[in-house]
């Protein structure tokens, strides 16, 4: 029932005091207190002094709340707009709660009365407001939270219900608000508590809107009508393509149980959310009180969440992605948790076979080892490299460029006497390194397509290939070395874990 | 820097020249009655920059019960000209901000003038520069939603710096926020919020539906903004230009 009046104060906010009361009307039925009854006992005036709630950025989780009443909770919350990097070189005005995206994690027990302090920077440019999906009340508190810049509002209000809550600026216009990042969660712990766990962290997704395409430089504003379209430019874990990856990853030893409190701001895209290389044994899903155990993939709707809980039995790093896989691969959805500790050779060996299959491209793969030998000798030719580029192409390249480097059709542009291909060896070496999309025109004609990376390829089997191909198909041109593609390979750096 | 208000030289209020607007249609956000989308505004005049620190200095000095803390908190909160004292550098070519609703109501009535009315500021508001009415013109839209978009962590430029829009008025966008008479029109005040509910559920509830059109974030921002102001509210990017009705001062 709450959702319901959620949705509609949500649909638009200008801070009013008024409520939809048909809808309110209908939550006052008996069954919305089944949570109450479950508690028995949860509930009750607070006991004790006033707590000021300890709040977190992400991905840091507060701690767990050890007490056995109910108790009156003061959470000071401010609003911040800032500019932060949201992908390297790219900037973006973010509007935050706390001056981070997601915005402070939040963490009280059911039946606590929670005392609400919002303020707003003097320096903001808007008003702003909250609503807590955690709140029983109209508009989650975003009618009692309505507040210009540099002025500070409270409202009060009992946590009825355990869970992963919501919580995100319903000012109008309300899509903007969410875009911009102003989300984050509230946890209601059940009166038991959550079990114990080796390590707790706060990941939240949320969808980008930039007038650039992505990564694009520079500072990026908001585009409307691309949050209409619900045409992402950026969708992010943790409000930044480097916000979980490098020396930012989550951390974790072997043998450890995690939980994740993960949540999904939108506000546009839902979530599937999947961890690479690990399987859920518990799934609060949507926040919720039921529990689903061996989850490879688990939904999150834009305005919900989920707890994750998994133990990591083998080294390694872990890949959070939303497995709608394009978001992951292009548009930054990508995190990573590091596990360090001893093998498990038994849960998993690591790669035991590494060597070339070509299937029924079959080429002898010995000018590849021949290449290999003379690169580590010094004595590399070009008519060595030549030989091994064919072979390699005939494994990679040929099935979309063709054999006889022609292509195919207006989808995949021709190598053979193309003036595109031999214009510019720093470019080619740079299209294989890391895919290209978009229009090119080769030899007069307009392709748009897309081309993945090629990122398993070493350096020096992209100099064999693209000696090859700018030394066939009616090309003529120098050697292109090893040396070439590391240096262009330092300079275009894309993400690790952005091949999966 | 206290220097501001009580060494500067007294200096008689200097009025901003006001231009006159011949008035016209426009199709509010909100409309007041549902049935009538479209609204007329009459002939009118509005200053052609937003009011100076300058210009406002000198109204403090001749109006001192305006001076910054001397204003009951009913009609301005404590960070009425809370940088005045603050040692903040301001010029007096910048528009005067942390102004509350009721001192930019005396300041305009000092000069025999008045706040514009929601219609007449938005009125003005369409305008680019080379046309009156640019409400379809998205490139025009995005620009100004771009300025909504930033914090106002720099100082603010001056006045009039720019190019005036078709009407020959400087600022109305890309400045500061402005007052306008009837600010919470399109919410219900403090005073009416406990009488009745239908008026209230026109605004949350039904909102989107009722609002004209709700691709025009620039505008939603306007009235969100408005919305959150009370009389006494003052804020460092709130400013306010006068205006006068077609016949008079």
């Amino acid at each position: 029932m709450r959702n319901i009046i959620g949705l509609l104060t949500l649909s638009l906010h200008f801070g009013c005091q008024g409520t939809v009361r048909a809808a309110h009307d209908e939550a006052e039925t008996p069954t919305s207190y089944t949570a109450l009854e479950v508690a028995g006992g949860a509930m009750g005036d607070p006991v004790g002094s006033p707590i000021h709630a300890v709040l977190t950025s992400p991905p840091e989780v507060p701690p767990a709340v050890d007490r056995t009443t109910p108790a009156k909770v003061v959470v000071e919350l401010e609003v911040v707009e800032k500019v932060m990097p949201i992908s390297e070189g790219v900037d973006y005005t973010f509007w935050t709660f706390g001056g981070t995206v997601p915005g402070s994690f939040i963490r009280i027990r059911q039946g606590d009365t929670v005392e609400f302090h919002l303020q707003n920077h003097p320096d903001n440019k808007m008003p702003h407001n909250i609503d807590l999906h955690a709140v029983t009340g109209p508009g989650g508190g975003a009618a009692s939270s309505f507040t210009a810049p540099g002025n500070q509002s409270q409202f009060s209000f009992q946590a009825l219900n355990p869970g992963l809550f919501v919580y995100h600026c319903a000012t109008a216009p309300v899509g903007m608000h969410i875009a911009n990042g102003m989300y984050g969660l509230i946890l209601v712990e059940p009166p038991e508590g959550l079990a114990p766990v080796d390590r707790e962290y706060y990941v939240m997704q949320g969808d980008w809107y930039t007038v650039g395409k992505y990564r694009e430089k520079g500072l990026q504003p908001f585009d409307m009508q691309k949050g209409i379209e619900e045409n992402a430019t950026y969708v992010l874990f943790n409000g930044s393509e480097g916000a979980l990856v490098g020396d930012n990853a989550l951390q974790a030893k072997v043998g450890e149980h995690i939980r994740l409190f993960v949540g999904n701001g939108g506000p546009n895209l839902v979530s599937s959310f999947h961890l690479i290389g690990e399987i859920f044994d518990k799934v609060h899903f949507e926040g919720g009180s039921l529990v689903q155990e061996q989850v490879q993939t688990t939904l999150i709707p834009a305005g919900g969440a989920a707890i994750v809980e998994f133990t990591v039995e083998a080294p390694g790093t872990y890949v959070l992605v939303d497995h709608s896989i394009f978001r992951a691969f292009n548009k930054g959805a990508v995190g990573m948790l590091k596990v360090e500790g001893p093998d498990a050779k038994g849960v998993y060996s690591g790669k035991e076979v590494d060597a070339v299959y070509l299937a029924d491209k079959a080429a002898p793969a010995a000018p590849i080892a021949e290449a290999s030998q003379a690169t580590a000798a010094g004595t590399l030719s070009l008519a060595q490299q030549v030989d091994a580029g064919k072979a390699l192409f005939q494994g990679t390249c040929s099935t979309c460029h063709q054999p006889d480097g022609k292509g195919l059709g207006d989808v995949f542009p021709p190598l053979a006497e193309s003036d595109f291909l031999m214009a510019d060896v720093e470019r080619s070496i740079g299209v294989v390194l890391n895919g290209l999309s978009g229009p090119i025109e080769v030899n007069g004609r307009r392709f748009d397509s897309v081309m993945p990376p090629m990122s398993q390829l070493n350096d020096d089997e992209v100099a064999h290939i693209l000696t090859y191909v700018r030394n066939s198909f009616g090309n003529k041109g120098d050697a292109v070395s090893p040396e070439q593609v590391a240096r262009v390979r330092a300079t275009t750096e894309r993400p690790q874990g952005a091949a999966h | 820097m206290l220097l501001h208000l009580y060494i500067a030289v007294a200096v008689a209020q200097v009025p901003t020249d006001l231009v006159a607007i011949r008035g016209g249609a426009y199709r509010p956000l909100y409309p007041a009655d549902p049935e009538v989308p479209v609204v007329t505004v009459g002939p009118f005049r509005l200053e052609s920059r937003p009011v100076t620190v300058g210009q406002y200095r000198a109204f403090v000095q001749a109006h001192p019960a305006w001076a910054p803390g001397k204003v009951p908190a009913v009609r301005a909160d404590e960070s009425y000209l809370s940088r005045w004292s603050s040692g903040a550098t301001l010029a007096d070519e910048q528009p005067v901000t942390e102004v509350s609703w009721f001192a930019a109501r005396a300041y305009c009535a000092a000069l025999g003038r008045r706040l514009p009315t929601e219609d007449e500021w938005e009125l003005v508001a369409r305008a680019s520069t080379d046309a009156f009415d640019a409400s379809a013109d998205e490139a025009w839209l995005a620009e100004i939603l771009a300025w909504y978009g930033r914090p106002s962590t720099d100082t603010l430029s001056w006045v009039g710096r720019g190019t005036p829009n078709r009407w020959g008025v400087h600022d109305m966008h890309g400045l500061v926020w402005e007052w306008v008479e009837d600010f919470n029109n399109t919410l219900v005040s403090a005073d009416i919020r406990e009488a009745g509910d239908d008026e209230r559920s026109r605004f949350c509830g039904v909102g989107a539906v009722s609002a004209q059109d709700v691709k025009d974030y620039a505008n939603f921002m306007r009235v969100a903004w408005r919305s959150a102001l009370e009389g006494r509210t003052t804020t460092r990017n709130l400013g306010f230009r006068c205006a006068a009705d077609e016949e008079g001062p």
